[in-house]
């Protein structure tokens, strides 16, 4: 009996393959990261096979940190940087929405404007700070403007995009029910353009950042890039680092908020 | 109303799409279009439904549409053609919004609309939670919310199984017994063609001709499966298409 049991064909667990391909959140990993690096770092710095002319020690710029919070000299840089990122990225984005979705919507629009936004993409802003001086004047005025100008461009091509990729059939069929022009701009173009708008609003939030710190750099008196401009210039390294982190964290967070927007207005995607 | 195809004929570029069509849709009748694939079926609908212009001839409305009637031309599409973003009542509020009709009385057409279509426990669902069967059945009741004068539906059962399909043709069948309306009914399917259909038309190859009208007079309600008068027409339109496709399949030997 014992023999026609060994022979029972063994059974084992189909081997699982489905797996991979699916990148899920792991939010931990991303903190894990930052704190190897500054932990090497700190070790190195300490060690001394960092020479502290590299770089700073994490420690030594946490405390430039603290000063600057315990000062108050931190929100008398960040505030008008802020502001200045907002107001500059508020007036680009709008507009850029504005002009994407006409150049999507009319033919002529269309026509005249994608040659006129090919042609002022690929110019580096920045060179064109000391026009908008002479413009907009050396105060607020040119810096929102180079931030206008610089998300501007990415806004009108990601939203152009986006509206071109709107279902067709959807228009068809407010058509098809009667909807008014605008009812059908306002209720199916618009919201089924929003992904394209929104990831396109990443790349464009990110521009902003860098074109901030380069108009503060060349002149203001407060703000993220005067601070580390100052800092640069006196190389004080734990100063440069410090609003390095602070811009990092800006750039961090505003991906963050976009993340939240999107998680609220596109939780209708498959 | 009825709507009445006056010698129509139509042109993509140099390709002739349809030649020389005349028909009649009288009010409370559903006529079933029937064709080979690509003879111009759903390019026909759009004349119908006045989303395209044709090249010869013209779409007349007989009479005005009922009073009442929000979109009296209103079509249900092969694929459903549902806002993503939108709920199940936020679907069939759209098409309610532009006449001004929001708060209770909307409520009133919607609820009425779901319960008709069976779709009541699913108000709040958005599109990507329901099934095909679903989903088509809130592309209906989006249709009826408006109190069409003819409905155009363009295959609206292809993108379904059998079975679902089936359960719709009976709750289609319902829907009209309950509340006669008029419908072109675009089909590759000649077994709903001839359960749905009082008048079948066959249209012939591109260039899509009138081949044949073929009138059903048992009424829609007492149209079983597996009737014989039912399958004695269905085996004619089927050796109407099958001289259609045969000839289609030799004219593409000739090229
Ligand atoms: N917008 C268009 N521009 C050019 N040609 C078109 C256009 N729409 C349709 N056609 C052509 O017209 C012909 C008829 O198309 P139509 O979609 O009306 O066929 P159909 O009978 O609905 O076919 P099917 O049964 O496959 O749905 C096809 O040969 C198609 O290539
Ligand atoms: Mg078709």
């Amino acid at each position: 009996m014992s023999d026609v049991a060994t022979q029972v064909p063994a059974r084992r667990a189909v081997e699982y393959r489905g797996g991979g391909f699916a990148p899920s959140p792991r939010r931990w990993v991303g903190f894990m990261v930052f704190a190897v690096v500054i932990l090497l770092a700190e070790w190195g710095t300490r060690a001394g096979w960092i020479s502290p002319l590299t770089l700073p020690k994490p420690s030594d710029v946490l405390v430039t940190f603290q000063d600057l919070y315990a000062t108050g000299l931190l929100f008398k840089h960040l505030g008008p940087s802020l502001s200045r990122l907002f107001i500059g990225a508020l007036i680009g984005v709008s507009l850029g929405v504005t002009v994407g979705v006409l150049i999507g919507l009319f033919s002529y629009v269309r026509s005249g404007m994608v040659p006129v936004v090919a042609a002022i993409f690929p110019i580096p802003k920045i060179a064109l700070l000391p026009l908008f001086v002479i413009w907009f004047g050396i105060g607020e005025g040119s810096k929102y403007a180079l931030i206008a100008f610089g998300t501007f461009t990415p806004t009108v091509v990601a939203t152009y995009g986006a509206v071109d990729n709107v279902d067709r059939t959807l228009i068809r069929m407010g058509q098809s029910f009667g909807l008014p022009w605008l009812s059908i701009v306002r209720k199916i173009i618009l919201p089924g353009a929003m992904p394209g708008i929104l990831s396109g609003l990443r790349i464009s939030l990110a521009i902003a950042i860098i074109l901030l710190v380069a108009a503060e750099m060349l002149g203001a008196e407060h703000g993220i890039g005067a601070y580390i401009l100052e800092a640069g210039s006196l190389y004080d390294l734990e100063r440069l680092f410090a609003g390095v982190v602070i811009l990092s964290l800006l750039g961090v967070l505003v991906s963050a908020a976009i993340g939240l927007v999107e998680n609220r207005l596109l939780s209708w995607r498959v | 109303m009825d709507i009445i195809v006056n010698s129509l004929s139509h042109c993509y570029g140099s390709t002739e799409v349809l030649r020389d069509i005349s028909l009649d849709i009288p009010a409370g009748r559903v006529v079933c279009l029937v064709g080979p694939s690509g003879c111009g079926k759903s390019t026909l609908l759009r004349f119908i439904g006045g989303l395209e212009c044709p090249s010869k001839g013209e779409v007349l409305q007989v009479g005005n549409p009922p009073k009442g009637s929000l979109n009296p031309l209103t079509f249900v599409f092969q694929d459903f053609a549902l806002l993503p973003w939108r709920t199940v009542q936020g679907n069939i509020s759209l098409v309610l919004e532009d006449h001004g009709i929001r708060g209770a009385a909307a409520r009133d057409i919607i609820g009425d609309t779901l319960a008709r279509t069976k779709l009541s426990d699913f108000a709040d669902a958005l599109p990507k939670q329901l099934s095909g069967g679903m989903k088509q059945r809130v592309a209906i009741a989006r249709a009826l919310a408006v109190k069409p004068a003819v409905m155009l539906l363009d295959e609206p059962l292809s993108a379904l199984d059998a079975q679902t399909r089936e359960l719709l043709m009976d709750d289609l069948v319902s829907l009209w017994t309950r509340q006669p309306f008029t419908a072109v009914y675009v089909t590759h399917n000649l077994a709903e063609a001839v359960r749905l259909g009082h008048k079948v038309v066959v249209l012939s190859r591109r260039p899509g001709r009138l081949r044949e009208i073929v009138e059903i007079d048992t009424p829609l309600a007492d149209r079983a499966a597996g009737d014989a008068e039912l399958e004695k027409v269905q085996k004619q339109l089927w050796n109407l298409m099958r001289d259609e496709a045969r000839a289609a399949d030799e004219e593409l030997v000739d090229v």
